[in-house]
């Protein structure tokens, strides 16, 4: 039997506001408990939300980027349900009448192919609190902080075919999202989160399976994972003959499975209906234009960009592209420090990408910032140490001892391309070893590395390569 | 002290003649004097309000007087319905669930109210939750009506109209969700306006049914309900539903200044110029005939003045009740689902878990109708029903809006009776919830309709205040008061004072 996949995302994206959806509380991550939570957040009696204007303005620009319908009239409803954390009884979110509707994003697959995923409709809504379990023995704590933070629940269309394809399209989705401004994406802290609707079926077969739906992913490794546990899962049920049960499933990354959170059964009816206390939110062109002006320049627009203009590789292109903070390190070294653009691109891609990685932190909290990384890249632009050495004055900017200059000047690194200094370390070289010059001089030529790493070795490193090895063939042959 | 309209106190404490400090001690003692037979309040702040009368007494005296300052209200006592939230005064919207709640905030009626000077004497008994049109679903006990005390105020602001009836304040505020203002005015004696949905902010009115609530004031006269209904209208940034457009000054409306029909308040003809619409639909069957003798003669009264009468239909009338009785209860259903014993109010004793607290801190804290009411409204809104009842209400709350967007292409305001009896004894519908629902029957409309409506007294029938009502335009509350300014002017009904309170 043949299985095919059948993969739909809902995003979560926190909406990058100062102030919440409904009340005028701060949005700030990390807060001490309760404290940004109004009277509002709060849900005391006779309290009324306000809908906060640059939410409409977030989500506008998304449908910009999207392609997709701006809801010119949309509606707030209450989704009713009990929970501590949510203290109103209901969730103000958009039921019937979406901000956004019909869109679409381009994903670009491994392959090279591109891929267009359908994006069904993007509604606001509001972040419920945080029940704290384990803090106290005897009851659980409730913190409001998060209640009323705004959120765009973005929904695709069930097009995704594979985990892979499915992450690909989260990551695309993440990288406009950030591009635009209106969520900052970092997924520790739950500002960038993704449930899977998962299925699989016959190949051929037009009918949907049944679904699972899987809850809580906050990585993109784990939604890899959980869709592939899940796909396994599904299939081993339907192959021994049972059948999938419609319900929500719960990822644990600890042990990479997925479990069963609650069934279709136990859905609440979430009642909803039109929120009386907020108006239909009229959307006018006026608007919709502010925002189109406001959008900056999209990935896909800049590597088509840096490909024709700065002559990058596409692929290089594309990856500096594809996040906003990686292009925006990039343009600072290429615009204001005005460093040449292959030259930056390599380093960047190459060295600063795997030291990154390596101590897993964010381009945004790089030890070495734009500023100081044009400093280091301008003394390899114009010889003052090698590349090799480059990697060296790196890693001690790294680890803070100051600036590119600082670190070849406390270390010595500064390359020497005094031509007689060069001359007399060769000459030293040649003398020192006389039976190699013969058999060099006789034919065998493959040992002029021998000669360029004993010159380097004498050097310390800090010859100039290009003119040691046009010293030295000279030399060897004369 | 007790019988002065608040503008004859407005110009005793603008003359010095009296202090807000005496007329506040004195109205104190009367509400200790008669709060046994009534029960019309929950809470008598005495500290606050002597407090808050000494602040008026010296602004009073730092101003020079209170007419000058352009500060009417200065001084001057007042009760709130205790839905308001008032900062460190308790406000229980009289349920068992609220019993301790202390908000942190006011209200912005009350802010604006105390912004002007005003002394809060206490929070007005009312229906629970505002659900009720007796007083009698109250956790703090029933309302006597100073009219035969045995009688319902009305409700749901029982305790407000009771209160003003029985001069403990010149003025009140109350809410109107489906005719909590009107129906306990015309039962009491009182004028009582509901103002367009929108005009007076809802922030910090403890919400029963968002898009039905408005709050408004219960007084002796029609020409009271203009001093406070002004500061407590406009915008608010806070009620996303409130609605920016200018309040017009409501005092000088009562001469007729400032209306969109013109008219001349110096001749014996104040009313030339108005036109009242009559609907035959308002006296139908279920009317009481000594209430429609009353109503009539108050029409011809207004006829008398210069208005001409238009017959008018309201042909979607009998849809009222049921659309409100879906709408409303809805609504409720939500807005009182943020009561679950988490957060504050009350919390039900040792619960073994989350379904425990939940179910017994609701099941204690709620009354009978409030549950009723929420039951109601969870199965209109249920899957499945959502369409047979809540949409469905929904399109026929459009259509008797349309039915009066029609009349008012021909007529300026619409007159007919507030309620279909008179004040009924007390305990004698409880038992049956529809019938006690059937009370809203001419009040229910212009909450559906979001029309300002005003209910004043018109005459008795054995004994027992009746009421007439008007309904006008949007934002029209200015010929809704110029109106009954002027019926007030030659009918004597709103000066009468029940027995015993004289």
């Amino acid at each position: 039997m043949e299985w095919e996949t059948v993969i739909g995302l809902e995003i979560h994206a926190q909406l990058a506001t100062q102030s919440k959806i409904f009340s005028a509380a701060a949005t700030a991550f990390g807060a001490e408990q309760n404290r940004q939570a109004c009277a509002v957040d709060l849900a005391l009696p006779g309290v009324l939300p306000v809908v906060n204007r640059e939410v409409l303005a977030m989500a506008v620009r998304f449908a910009l980027v999207t392609d997709a319908e701006i809801g010119r009239h949309s509606v707030f409803a209450r989704k009713n349900y009990f929970y501590p954390d949510l203290p109103k009884g209901y969730q103000i979110s958009q039921m019937n009448h979406p901000i956004v509707g019909t869109g679409s994003v381009e994903i670009v697959l491994g392959d090279g192919q591109r891929k267009t995923i359908g994006i069904t409709r993007a509604h606001l809504e509001e972040d419920a609190g945080k029940s704290v379990h384990d803090e106290y023995s005897d009851f659980t704590a409730i913190d409001l902080n998060r209640a009323g933070t705004p959120l765009l629940e973005i929904v695709s269309e069930p097009d995704m075919r594979s985990a892979q394809e499915a992450v690909t399209y989260a990551k695309r989705v993440h990288s406009l999202v950030r591009y635009i401004g209106i969520c900052d994406g970092n997924m520790q802290e739950g500002s960038f989160r993704c449930d899977a609707n998962v299925s699989i079926r016959l190949k051929g077969d037009e009918k949907l399976g049944t679904r699972a739906e899987i809850k809580n992913v906050n990585s993109f490794r784990f939604l890899e994972r959980a869709i592939e546990f899940e796909v396994e899962r599904q299939r081993e049920i339907l192959e021994s003959g049972g059948e999938v049960v419609q319900e929500t499933r719960l990822y644990d990354a600890d042990r990479d499975e997925t479990r069963s959170m609650r069934s279709k059964e136990d859905a609440n009816d979430y009642r909803y209906f039109p929120d009386p206390d907020l108006l239909p939110v009229e959307i006018d062109d006026a608007f919709i234009d502010a925002q189109r002006a406001s959008l900056p320049e999209l990935p896909e627009v800049k590597t088509a960009r840096y490909i024709s203009e700065l002559g990058l590789a596409d692929k290089d292109a594309i990856t500096l592209a594809a996040d906003k903070s990686t292009a925006d390190y990039f343009e600072s070294l290429i615009g204001a420090h005005a460093m040449p653009a292959k030259l930056s691109a390599n380093w960047m891609l190459g060295e600063l990408f795997a030291r990154l990685n390596r101590d897993q932190l964010d381009i945004d909290d790089s030890p070495v910032d734009a500023t100081a990384f044009a400093g280091l890249i301008a003394r390899i632009e114009d010889n003052t140490v090698s590349g090799k050495t480059a990697k060296q004055v790196l890693d001690g900017m790294w680890d803070g001892k100051g600036s590119a200059d600082d670190v070849i000047k406390a270390e010595g690194l500064q390359q020497i391309t005094d031509t007689s200094a060069i001359e007399a370390m060769i000459d030293e070289v040649i003398a020192a070893n006389p039976s190699q010059v013969a058999e060099y001089r006789a034919g065998k030529e493959k040992l002029l590395g021998f000669f360029v790493g004993a010159v380097m070795k004498a050097s310390a490193g800090k010859a100039n390569p290009g003119q040691l090895n046009q010293i030295l063939k000279n030399k060897l042959s004369g | 002290m007790h019988q002065h309209t608040l503008k004859e106190l407005s110009v005793l404490l603008d003359k010095k003649e009296i202090s807000s400090t005496e007329v506040t001690q004195a109205l104190l003692e009367r509400i200790e004097t008669h709060e046994p037979t009534l029960n019309a309040m929950i809470t008598v702040d005495n500290d606050g309000a002597l407090e808050a009368a000494k602040h008026a007494d010296a602004a009073i005296n730092e101003l020079g007087g209170t007419a000058s300052a352009g500060k009417p209200l200065l001084g001057v006592p007042l009760i709130h319905k205790d839905i308001f939230c008032t900062e460190g005064v308790l406000t229980t919207c009289a349920s068992h669930m609220l019993h301790n709640f202390k908000s942190p905030y006011d209200a912005t009626v009350v802010e604006r109210l105390r912004a002007q000077g005003t002394v809060m004497l206490g929070k007005a008994n009312m229906d629970e939750f505002a659900m009720g049109s007796s007083n009698e679903n109250s956790h703090f006990g029933a309302v006597g009506n100073p009219w035969q005390t045995d009688r319902v105020p009305g409700g749901s602001s029982g305790g407000s109209a009771a209160a003003v009836a029985a001069g403990y304040a010149p003025v009140a505020t109350g809410t109107d969700t489906g005719g909590s203002i009107r129906q306990p005015a015309a039962f009491c004696g009182l004028s009582g306006i509901k103002p367009t949905y929108g005009r007076v902010s809802r922030y910090g009115m403890i919400a029963f049914a968002s898009s039905l609530d408005q709050g408004g004031v219960l007084a002796r006269s029609a020409e009271d309900c203009a001093y406070l209904l002004g500061p407590m209208s406009g915008v608010d940034p806070r009620d996303s539903t409130s609605v920016d457009q200018p309040v017009d000054d409501f005092v000088t409306a009562l001469d007729g200044s400032g209306l969109s029909v013109t008219v001349d308040s110096s001749g014996d003809a104040p009313l030339n110029g108005v036109r009242i619409g009559v609907a035959a639909e308002y006296f139908s069957d279920g009317l009481d005939k000594a209430v429609a003798t009353e109503v009539r003669q108050a029409i011809s009264k207004l006829e008398s003045l210069g208005a001409s009468i238009v017959e008018i239909s309201l042909p979607n009338q009998h849809l009222c009740i049921p659309a409100y009785y879906a709408i409303a209860p809805a609504e409720c259903s939500s807005n009182l689902s943020r009561f679950d014993g988490v957060r504050y109010g009350h919390r039900c004793e040792s619960p073994v878990d989350l379904e425990d607290l939940y179910k017994r801190s609701r099941d204690e804290g709620f009354g009978r109708e409030v549950k009723r009411r929420i039951l109601i409204g969870t199965y209109v809104l249920s899957a499945g029903y959502y369409d047979a009842y809540y949409l469905k209400a929904q399109k026929t709350r459009r259509l008797i809006s349309d039915d009066f967007a029609e009349a008012f292409k021909s007529v300026d305001m619409i007159a007919g009776p507030a309620t279909p009896t008179t004040a009924f004894a007390r305990g004698s519908k409880t038992a049956d919830p529809v019938s006690m629902y059937l009370n809203d029957l001419y009040t229910v409309s212009a909450n559906l309709s979001g029309l300002p409506a005003m209910s004043i007294p018109c005459g008795f029938a054995d004994g027992l205040p009746v009421g007439l009502q008007l309904v006008s335009n949007y934002f029209k509350e200015s010929e809704l008061l110029y109106v009954s300014h002027q019926f007030q002017q030659i009918d004597d009904s709103h000066q009468q004072r029940p027995r015993g309170f004289e």
